[in-house]
């Protein structure tokens, strides 16, 4: 039995777990504001709200519900476009989107005022610049309007935001008409819903986290099949410090690391790095765990994490833990280090050092919401205009992530210049050996691993580097 | 006026086919079709998937009681592959289950043997094999075989365009519904209600009066859903003649994107020659059109492509060819611009060569040779209420162009990693259906006897605001409340015979229709309230839902009007036809009068490049736009800031791939990349030209769906500048989209490498 709110019906059903949050919603619920644009995540046209209890107050954040099971909605509240509409008026998302012009052909509309929406809710403090709910749309595209009047409407929103009573967040919320009186009652609904609620049942199926993987190949077969959701799993969640350590748990989201005050201060540019990374939506739900199993030559979490010289923790079930150096986890294509009966808890990695710098770098056909072409990531230590350590990893060049192990053996002991920065460029030309897809020919990723590599010494030794001689063929 | 169905839009209440009550009996279809370019089929075994259970009955060609055949202008397509498959993604069979996951794994459980035959993807090699969809057509005007060499300077290059997936958010699809007598209705999201019903009639062997074909509106459209949405329909209605249930079909996203065509890819060469004071003295130019395995709408596309191919530029010597090549992908078909674009992007090219050639700046070519009134275009057409020069020269001014063309150069001067570049971009884009007959619509306005009023049209509404436009003019003419106005759906029974929902002349056809239908309405009003006023008809006046005896507020109420009109047995309804005046074209000769009208407009890009990584940003598009005396203004906006970023995201990011076994790689969102939010402009800032606008544009408020597209077409050419800018070695490849694989090669190329295109 899954239970859960929607919108303001409490929902107790026998559907299979593993079927998809929008098919449920649509088809079960009969709810058609929320669309079907492209079942993987990529137009966010089926965009809903997930509500979290979190002691007396509810998280709302916006994922996809195409690629969302089901099952992961037990014990939450589920927002949809009905669930945001106000009898007989706009609220303010949708009379910002009216009065911008912001909607023409209507189809991807619910999905920009949903996601809209959860920016009202969200209780990030960030939120001051007049462009910042362009981040919480990042997942939704319309090919009518060019998005000059969504942005529009979004400035209307932000301006209005800054009057939020951040005290009685809700309260305020509903008094200005972004979202109904009803939502008040959600805590209390849900505590009572979560009292109630049987803790899921273990089966013996896929493990699925929160699916942003699975689901875009798979969720006609998981639809029918056991699914062992493992969303809910609080010990594989979690980000924690020692002096030395950084820890995170293998459920942790993209959008949690970012949320997380200490990696913030850790990695000084870590925003504009996952900004990146997918889109708001799908930050929401991928998790660490999902992106290394996903195994994808280009993870972009993976290659993060290779970086920084993580090691993994494993998990089997007779609840024993081994660990292992996370660049010995993937081992050929699609292949990696993991037993059926294990599943990932989390990775570690040495928080920076006073002489440690980290740069993360991606190139995409379209800078936001795609998957990259080439993608990088190096931390260097220095002592003394000497590298004591350096750990490269590069995407999309191998049929791994490639954690280049040759070119920082050759560039540790060396002094910072453009003479050893490309020599070592010449190292990494021969640990990698890409191939022509869809994302660029052999040839660009190969350029486009050298460029980047160039990259992280220009945006980490500006001083240091002089560009034009760095980069001339 | 905002587009009136934003209230519903943005509270998800919209409903759209999918969206739509079934009846408890429907079934779901899905196509099974073929997963190679060319071949015979030599088996198919349907058996295990028959035996599915929840499986109703597969259907093939066999099962066609018409005629298997869907081509709108060459009868060249069957509806369902019989002995051969000409492309991946050709529909072979219609499987007919209780659901859409029992219909997949149905699919999956065909079996299918194909004799492979050769494959040509590429409309090069199509003419090499002499493949052709139809014979070629060419436009001329003087002589281009003299005045050559009357020419300083001459220059000949090549282009390349690729196609573009029109990703309409909500996907092709269709509810139909079997009535009594072997009627069926069909709610189909197509852009051309009476070609679905006219397909259909043929395929299933009935009378078009048995079809009923309703368009509540559809997620998005600009072409893909001219013709393309027919074969889907028409395949329902063959399962639902045979059943007599009802069949609901939503193709997926990655059905919809491996079935369906896209806009044209060309290949064109380019000969280009000038005098000494920059004056293009002759032009010719050859247009392969990759068509695809079928003709589709293809040689009506290809003769829009001649129509633009000189843009917005007088040049007295054309001589352009176009050839619509057959290959085995799917046939490409409408998208926005339709063949226009692409025809622009290769005069422009050529300008670009030429200013290459002569080290000056593309403009100054671009500038000296902007049609003026009286003017001849190729085709014929004298050109009139010319707004080339206007719409450049205030462009140019109000937008301060040299200027910023100084701090561009300034700022390149400066910067080693990043360099700007910026481009202009003027464009002339005909209004009317080119296949002249085609310029018609009709309008049915009813007035309730409560004073409320119907109108009906052939327009479709698409997020374009069509409906919006035509609830104004009823409203204005009628002299009443917009929110008396009600649009209904688009219904083949109540406006029938319609043109497709395109060429951006929807508006004005189906506006000057209202305008009559209403007209003649308040003819017989007048009468009505004139002697219910004792007033001289002349002095009566319909507005602000009241009678007004010339300016002065009578106490006449427009309901007390309508009650009256039906005790006297007054028709308060009213069908009126519009067909545009003054057109006309001879194929024989490639001679007429072509277009209603030309739309105007003036765009300046400016870019920003980062020569580290290869990625580019659009700083700026600021346009002077013809919108004629518009309407509705922020809707007009709209359509061009959308448009815009589609004709950008041609030019930029959206990459079809092929492979070379005609396969589709760019089959997913996460593979094919449109603008998101991020990818739009930074600033996009719009004047509108102040004209007088056109009499045959409704309210002289000019069309505006297609042509800013074209404006896109600058960005190729502002990031060619940033690129020089850092490579002075570059050469020019005129191969579009200008992705960031393409701009990082072109950014460090080195001279020996270059192969001059």
């Amino acid at each position: 039995m899954i239970q859960f709110i929607l919108n303001n019906e409490r929902i107790q059903t026998t559907a299979h777990a593993g079927i998809t949050l929008l098919d449920f919603i649509r088809e079960h619920q009969q709810l058609k504001g929320t669309k079907i644009g492209c079942r993987e995540g990529d137009c966010g046209a089926c965009t809903v709200l997930v509500g979290a209890l979190n002691k007396n107050t509810i998280s709302y954040q916006s994922i996809t519900s195409c690629i969302s099971p089901l099952g992961n909605a037990n014990g939450k509240h589920i927002v949809t476009i009905e669930g945001i509409n106000i009898p007989k008026t706009l609220n303010t998302a949708q009379q910002a989107m009216a009065d911008n012009y912001a909607t023409q052909c209507g189809f991807c509309t619910p999905g920009f005022v949903v996601s809209m929406t959860g920016f009202a809710l969200s209780t990030q403090d960030n939120n001051t610049a007049l462009n910042s709910c362009n981040d919480a749309i990042s997942g939704n595209i319309c090919r009518c309007t060019g998005y000059k009047s969504i942005e529009k409407a979004g400035f209307d929103l932000v301006e209005k935001l800054q009057e939020k009573d951040k005290n009685h967040q809700i309260d305020w919320l509903i008094n200005q008409g972004f979202v109904p009186d009803y939502f008040n009652t959600i805590p209390e609904q849900l505590k009572k819903l979560q009292q109630s609620t049987i803790q899921q049942q273990r089966s013996e199926g896929s493990t699925v986290a929160n699916g942003t993987d699975l689901y875009v190949q798979h969720a006609d077969t998981l639809s029918e099949e056991p699914v062992s959701l493992i969303s809910d799993n609080t010990s594989l969640k979690g980000i924690s410090f020692t002096d030395t350590t950084c820890t995170i748990g293998a459920n942790t989201t993209v959008s949690e690391l970012l949320e997380n005050e200490q990696l913030r201060k850790g990695f000084p540019r870590l925003k504009s790095f996952l900004k990146l990374i997918s889109s708001e939506q799908i930050r929401n739900m991928g998790t660490l765990g999902g992106n290394f199993v996903n195994a994808s030559p280009i993870g972009d979490m993976s290659v993060f994490f290779l970086a920084l010289n993580s090691t993994l923790a494993i998990l089997h079930k007779n609840g024993t833990t081994r660990q292992i150096p996370f660049h010995k986890f993937h081992q050929d294509y699609k292949k990696y280090d993991l037993q059926k009966e294990e599943i990932l808890k989390s990775i570690a990695f040495n928080v920076l050092e006073a002489t440690s710098v980290f740069n993360f770098e991606k190139v995409s056909k379209r800078t936001h919401l795609d998957i990259a072409s080439v993608n990088a990531s190096a931390r260097i230590s220095v002592e003394n205009n000497r590298i004591i350590s350096a750990h490269f990893a590069v995407g999309g060049v191998a049929a791994i992530p490639k954690y280049a192990v040759k070119t920082a053996e050759f560039i540790i002991g060396k002094s910072i210049n453009s003479e050893v920065i490309k020599a070592a460029q010449e190292i990494l030309q021969s640990e990698i050996s890409p191939i022509s897809d869809v994302r660029g020919s052999a040839t660009y990723k190969r350029f486009l691993a050298r460029q980047l590599f160039f990259a992280h010494f220009i945006e980490l030794f500006p001083t240091k580097i002089n560009p034009q001689q760095l980069i001339a063929i | 006026m905002k587009n009136i169905d934003s209230y519903t839009h943005v509270r998800g209440e919209s409903l759209f086919v999918d969206d739509l009550i079934t009846r408890q009996d429907t079934l779901q279809g899905l196509v099974f079709d073929s997963p190679k370019a060319h071949g015979k089929i030599t088996s198919i075994d349907y058996s295990k998937a028959k035996n599915l259970k929840g499986v109703v009955n597969i259907f093939t060609h066999k099962d066609i009681l018409g005629e298997n055949q869907i081509g709108g202008i060459i009868p060249d397509e069957p509806l369902w592959a019989e002995n051969e498959v000409h492309f991946c993604g050709q529909p072979i069979a219609f499987i007919v289950a209780e659901t859409e996951l029992i219909a997949k794994k149905a699919r999956a459980l065909i079996s299918i043997e194909i004799e492979e035959l050769p494959i040509i993807t590429t409309a090069k090699e199509a003419k090499e094999k002499g493949s052709f969809i139809n014979a070629p057509r060419s436009f001329n005007l003087g002589n281009t075989k003299t005045s050559f060499d009357a020419c300083d300077y001459v220059y000949e290059g090549k282009t390349f365009t690729n196609g573009q997936e029109h990703l309409y958010l909500e996907t092709q699809g269709c509810y139909v519904v079997p009535l009594e007598n072997g009627n069926i209705k069909i709610t189909s999201s197509t852009q051309g209600p009476t070609q679905v019903q006219k397909t259909a009639a043929k395929v299933l062997g009935i009378p078009m009066h048995k079809i009923e074909v309703d368009v509540i509106r559809l997620g998005g459209g600009f072409g893909g859903k001219e013709d393309q949405a027919t074969p889907w329909a028409v395949m329902a209605a063959v399962a639902v003649q045979h059943l007599n249930k009802p069949v609901k079909f939503m193709l997926n996203r990655h059905d919809d994107l491996r079935m369906t065509g896209k806009r044209h890819p060309y290949e064109s060469t380019f000969k280009i020659g000038l005098t000494k004071d920059l004056k293009i003295n002759a032009f010719e130019a050859e247009f392969l059109q990759n068509s695809g395995a079928a003709a589709d709408l293809s040689p009506a596309i290809a003769e829009r492509t001649l129509f633009h191919a000189t843009n917005s530029y007088f040049i007295p010597n054309v001589h352009t060819t176009v050839l619509s090549c057959k290959t085995n992908l799917p046939p490409n078909t409408a998208f926005r611009g339709f063949g226009g674009p692409q025809g622009m992007f290769v005069i422009e090219a050529a300008i670009a060569k030429a200013a290459n050639a002569l080290k000056i700046d593309k403009r100054l070519i671009q500038e000296a040779n902007l049609l003026a009134e009286n003017d001849e275009f190729s085709y014929g057409q004298i050109a009139t209420q010319v707004e080339a020069k206007s719409s450049w020269t205030t462009a140019k001014e109000q937008f301060k162009l040299e200027q910023l063309e100084q701090e561009i150069d300034d700022f390149n001067q400066k910067n080693f990693l990043s360099k700007k570049g910026i481009s202009v971009m003027p464009i002339a884009f005909g209004i009317s259906f080119t296949n002249t007959p085609m310029n018609h619509a009709r309008a049915l306005v009813h007035i309730y006897q409560d004073g409320s009023i119907g109108v009906s049209t052939g327009a479709v509404e698409m997020g374009q605001g069509v409906n919006t436009k035509m609830l104004q003019v009823a409203a204005e003419i009628l002299g009443v409340h917009q929110s008396k106005v009600k649009l209904e759906t688009t219904n083949t029974t109540r406006v029938a015979n319609t043109s497709p929902t395109a060429a951006s002349s929807t508006a004005d056809l189906n506006g000057k229709a209202v305008e009559m239908a209403c007209n003649l309405l308040i003819e017989r009003l007048t009468k009505v309230a004139s002697k219910m006023l004792s007033v001289a008809e002349k002095e009566i006046v319909f507005r602000e839902d009241r009678v007004f005896i010339n300016t002065k507020k009578s106490t006449l109420l427009w309901e007390e009007v309508i009650a009256q009109a039906m005790l006297q047995r007054i028709a308060l309804s009213e069908n009126a036809h519009y067909a545009t005046p003054i057109i006309h074209f001879d194929k024989t000769v490639e001679k007429g009068h072509p277009f209603a009208y030309h739309v105007y407009g003036t765009a300046i890009t400016t870019i920003t490049l980062d020569c580290l990584r290869g990625t580019y940003e659009v700083d700026a598009v600021k346009i002077v736009h013809d919108f004629g005396k518009s309407m509705n203004l922020q809707i007009d906006i709209g359509q061009v800031e959308g448009a815009l970023a589609q004709g950008i995201g041609w030019m930029t990011l959206e990459e079809i791939a092929y492979n070379n076994e005609g396969r589709l790689e760019s089959n997913a969102l996460s593979t094919y990349k449109v603008p998101d939010i991020f990818s739009a402009a930074k600033t996009i800032d719009i004047i509108p030209l102040k004209t007088a606008g056109n009499t045959l544009a409704i309210k002289k408020s000019k069309a505006v769906g297609e042509p800013p597209l074209m404006y896109g077409i600058g960005a190729y050419f502002a990031i060619e500048h940033a690129v020089k800018a850092f490579n002075p070695n570059y050469l020019s490849k005129f191969h579009a989209p200008f992705t960031p694989e393409k701009v990082l090669t072109g950014l460090y190329e080195k001279k020996s490498e270059t192969l001059n295109h």
